[in-house]
């Protein structure tokens, strides 16, 4: 429970009920030490508390006073939720099992022919006695469909309540009057129809409670993301490892993580090193090396060392809290085809309602007798068959397990929109710096002339280089750090603009740069030349050195592509979508990368500023085109697309010119982002067909378009029944959503 | 005897549709201050049509009451607002309307239908 001790608090007690509540709770909290003021607001249930006392015990002082008390921050929301849930659950089950045995009793009285007949006194008892029992099913086991029918109608509103309480509403009805006028209706139309009510009454909340449980799975990713969060973290205080609640943490605490188990927040490491298994937030199975310094992110979890970090975001600022809001927000939106159908669902009802007269008047005008059976029959059967809820959950219950799907594979979707529309991709445009490739040029060749070593090489050209700032002599330090070599100090450095650099090494001069720079200053290239145009050929920078007008050897650069980047852009490609990659690098170095990844096509020499256009240009031909970027450079060009993806670094989920974010670096991201939108596309095309085909086919049938034709009626027991399993259909078709793999 | 029958059944679809669909007199509130409260319950939004004025910060205090599932979420799809309800304990939805209009505020099915109509 939460224990801070803010000057000003609200908290929510959901049982005041009268004048004297408030009263009783004013003392109540008035007594408590530290309170200053305190005020209940009758209309709003809130209490409202000025004062340094703690939230928890202000709760309890309210509960010892005979209420219920909540804080109205919703912290713990997600157990409670299930727990009231669950409780929902039970309880339908419960009116399930009473309405379905008080039917059963009923049909077999029906059935066995057990009751005396209507005409006699007796006869009128026992079935009275029966209407009796089928009222107490309706009002305890679907009261809540006529009190709702009842309210919506006065706010001139109608919704499945309206259909469940009209339909069985008039059965009863009709029977009760039936039992107590046996004489106003023919012999063959003296009929009752109360385990008609019942039944369906029980095939309802059957169906409730099925929809309840399956609608429970549907959200499993958000809880699986809850999940990840531990309960307590272990920090430094006074110099002593203590075991605290995760939200005691504050920042810049000191955490001690041992192997095996959970980061509680984020934080950058401080002690230690390890290996951290991140891939229940960014999809990466490979566990993620960390040493001083590096980023660590609450949920993931410690494979190897013990270290210790700086809680640098706490609470709700932290990576998985973001992810989680994400989540849910992109869960609860609705992308275009679902519009339709929340547009006839807000016709729906009343639409029923109105064939249901319509049914009326063609049995009357036209049906056989006896006609009072037949129009019951059918009436009801057309308003117990009409499903509103099948339509209305088609969309919405794909989105959730959709998006919560992607996320699994770190894969965060923004908007229900973004889903559907990456699912009808037909282009899909790669950046390549950061994207196909690391980002990160790195020394992948050394060449040495004869009489030199490659430590020789590498420590002098990365002894001039450690004084460019090109990214290139970023590279060269880099590789002869991790050779462990020991920089020497130049003099008289020198940029050779486009050229390369000069500086005197010792007292000898160096030269670090193209071929060009070589041939000017008269140097004899030999092998390295030809050594230089096979590199340049695999995309490589060529630098080469020389030390006193002697050639030392030759360092080729080059920006890595990532190792799986070949792989999935064949697997967009085996979709049926164009791959595009688009480079500020020169026609050749992209030719180059574009001819080893195998992408489609590519578009060279683009300026920062001209990404964007592309794109339109694209869009103009009829394409639908996603731009992949690190959403940061490209910010425009990802806006400006039908779907823009940033392929992230970890955990940078917050990138808002991105409708998909991809928690890790590789391009597969994009495949399966692709991948799960068609999937959940195609699940909502399907759940929105049945939806739609259900309700256009059931309700003539249940009507009795097929009784001229073939004598068929639909019993309304059956329409209650199909009803019910209508949107269990749907939301187990959703369901099925989460074993599909990408 | 027929006659009547079928006049009825004529009115009782007049009816349907002026009660459902041409009646516009709906449960209206104007914010007074900057919050109200939104009772969700038994199928409907108390009050469903709310008065806001653009560019002035508003809370909707959604208070659920109803155990139905199809009540948890409540969904404004043209502002890209959303949010779970949990039962009995007020969510306070903070924002500010920047655009004139009339947006629709509904449950995740659609169901549950409310407008929130920006002067």
């Amino acid at each position: 429970m939460n224990t801070k001790t803010d000057k000003y608090q609200r908290l929510y007690v959901s049982d005041i009920s009268c004048a004297s509540c408030v009263n009783t709770i004013e003392t109540a909290v008035r007594a408590l030490p530290g309170v200053e003021d305190v005020e209940v607001n009758f209309a709003e249930r809130t209490v409202n508390v000025s004062g340094d006392v703690a939230e928890d015990v202000l709760i309890n002082a309210i509960t010892k006073s005979g209420y219920t008390a909540s804080s109205l921050e919703d912290n713990s929301e997600d157990t409670s939720k299930e727990n009231q849930e669950l409780a929902h659950y039970k309880e339908l089950l419960k009116k399930t099992i009473v309405a379905g045995v008080v039917s059963l009793v009923i049909v077999a009285v029906t059935m066995l022919d057990l009751l005396p007949d209507l005409t006699t006194f007796k006869g009128q008892f026992s079935w009275g006695v029966i209407s009796l029992l089928a009222l107490f099913v309706l009002t305890y086991a679907g009261g809540r469909f006529f009190t709702g029918a009842l309210k919506s109608f006065k706010n001139h509103n109608a919704n499945m309540d309206t259909l469940v309480a009209l339909g069985t509403g008039v059965a009863w009805l009709y029977s009760t009057f039936v039992v107590i006028f046996p004489g106003s209706v023919s012999e063959i139309a003296r009929h009752v129809y109360f385990d008609t009510a019942t039944l369906i009454i029980a095939f309802i909340n059957l169906g409730s409670a099925l929809e309840m449980r399956a609608r429970g799975k549907t959200s499993e990713a958000i809880k699986r993301l809850i999940g990840l969060q531990p309960k307590t973290a272990r920090v430094l205080r006074e110099g002593n490892e203590v075991d605290i609640p995760i939200e005691q943490v504050v920042m810049d605490d000191i955490v001690r993580v041992r192997p095996g188990e959970k980061i509680p927040v984020d934080g950058e490491l401080t002690e230690g090193s390890s290996h951290v298994d991140e891939s229940m937030l960014t999809g990466e199975p490979i566990p993620v090396s960390k040493k001083i310094r590096d980023k660590v992110v609450g949920g993931s979890v410690n494979k190897s060392g013990s270290f210790l970090f700086k809680a640098t975001h706490i609470g709700k600022d932290t990576a998985l809290s973001h992810i989680i809001d994400m989540v849910r927000k992109a869960q609860n939106t609705k992308p275009e085809i679902g519009r339709l159908a929340d547009k006839v669902s807000s016709i729906f009802v009343p639409t029923v309602m109105i064939i249901a007269v319509l049914t009326m008047h063609a049995w009357f005008n036209f049906g056989p007798d006896p006609k009072l059976t037949y129009i019951l029959v059918t009436t009801v059967a057309v308003l117990i068959i009409a499903c509103p809820c099948a339509l209305g959950l088609a969309t919405p219950i794909s989105v959730m397990v959709g998006v919560g799907k992607a996320a699994e594979y770190g894969v965060l979707i923004r908007k229900g929109d973004a889903l559907q529309k990456a699912g009808q991709l037909t282009t899909v445009v790669l950046d390549k710096t950061g994207t196909i490739t690391e980002g990160k040029p790195v020394v992948t060749a050394l060449e040495t002339s004869e009489g030199s070593s490659e430590e020789e090489l590498l420590t002098i050209a990365a002894s001039v280089e450690v004084n460019s700032e090109h990214p290139l002599a970023e590279a060269v330090v880099e590789a002869s750090k991790e050779k462990g070599l020991e920089l020497s100090s130049i003099e008289s450095f020198e940029a050779i603009s486009g050229h390369g650099v000069r500086a005197l090494y010792g007292q000898k001069e160096v030269l670090l740069g193209n071929s060009k720079l070589m041939e000017d200053k008269g140097l004899k290239l030999g092998s390295l030349q030809s050594r230089s145009e096979e590199l340049s050929k695999l995309g490589q920078t060529v630098i080469f050195a020389s030390l006193d007008g002697n050639p030392l050897g030759l360092l080729g650069i080059s920006d890595p592509i990532k190792t799986d980047s070949k792989d999935a852009i064949k697997r967009l490609q085996h979709s049926g979508i164009k791959v595009v990659m688009l480079t500020g690098d020169n026609r050749d170095t992209a030719g180059t990368v574009a001819n080893l990844v195998g992408v489609d096509d590519f578009i060279a020499e683009v300026l920062p500023q001209d990404k964007a256009n592309e794109i339109t240009k694209l869009q103009e031909r009829g394409e639908k085109v996603a731009m992949v970027g690190d959403g940061i450079n490209d910010a425009p060009a990802l806006a400006g697309a039908d779907v823009g993806f940033a392929i992230g670094t970890g955990t940078d989920v917050a990138i808002e010119s991105a409708d998909i974010t991809l928690m890790r670096g590789s391009l597969n991201g994009v495949a399966d982002a692709v991948a799960i939108s068609k999937a959940t596309l195609r699940n909502i095309k399907e759940n929105l067909i049945g939806a739609f085909g259900y309700n256009t086919l059931a309700i003539p049938i249940a009507a009795g378009i097929l009784y001229p034709f073939t004598g068929i009626l639909l019993s309304p027991i059956i329409a209650g029944a199909a009803m019910a399993l209508s949107s269990v259909t749907v939301v187990t078709n959703a369901n099925r959503l989460r074993w599909f793999k990408p | 005897m027929g006659i009547v029958v079928n006049l009825i059944g004529v009115l009782l679809i007049v009816f349907i549709i002026w009660w459902f669909w041409l009646y516009k007199k709906q449960s209206e509130a104007t914010i007074q201050g900057s919050s109200i409260d939104i009772i969700v319950d038994s199928g409907i939004y108390e009050p469903s049509v709310i008065h806001a004025k653009q560019g002035q910060e508003i809370t909707l205090r959604f208070i659920r009451k109803d155990s139905n599932p199809c009540s948890e979420k409540v969904l404004f799809n043209d502002l890209d607002i959303s949010a779970d309800l949990p039962i009995g304990k007020p969510h306070n939805l903070t924002f500010t309307p920047d655009e004139k209009g009339e947006f629709e505020f509904t449950c995740q099915m659609a169901m549950y239908r409310g407008k929130l109509i920006v002067e």
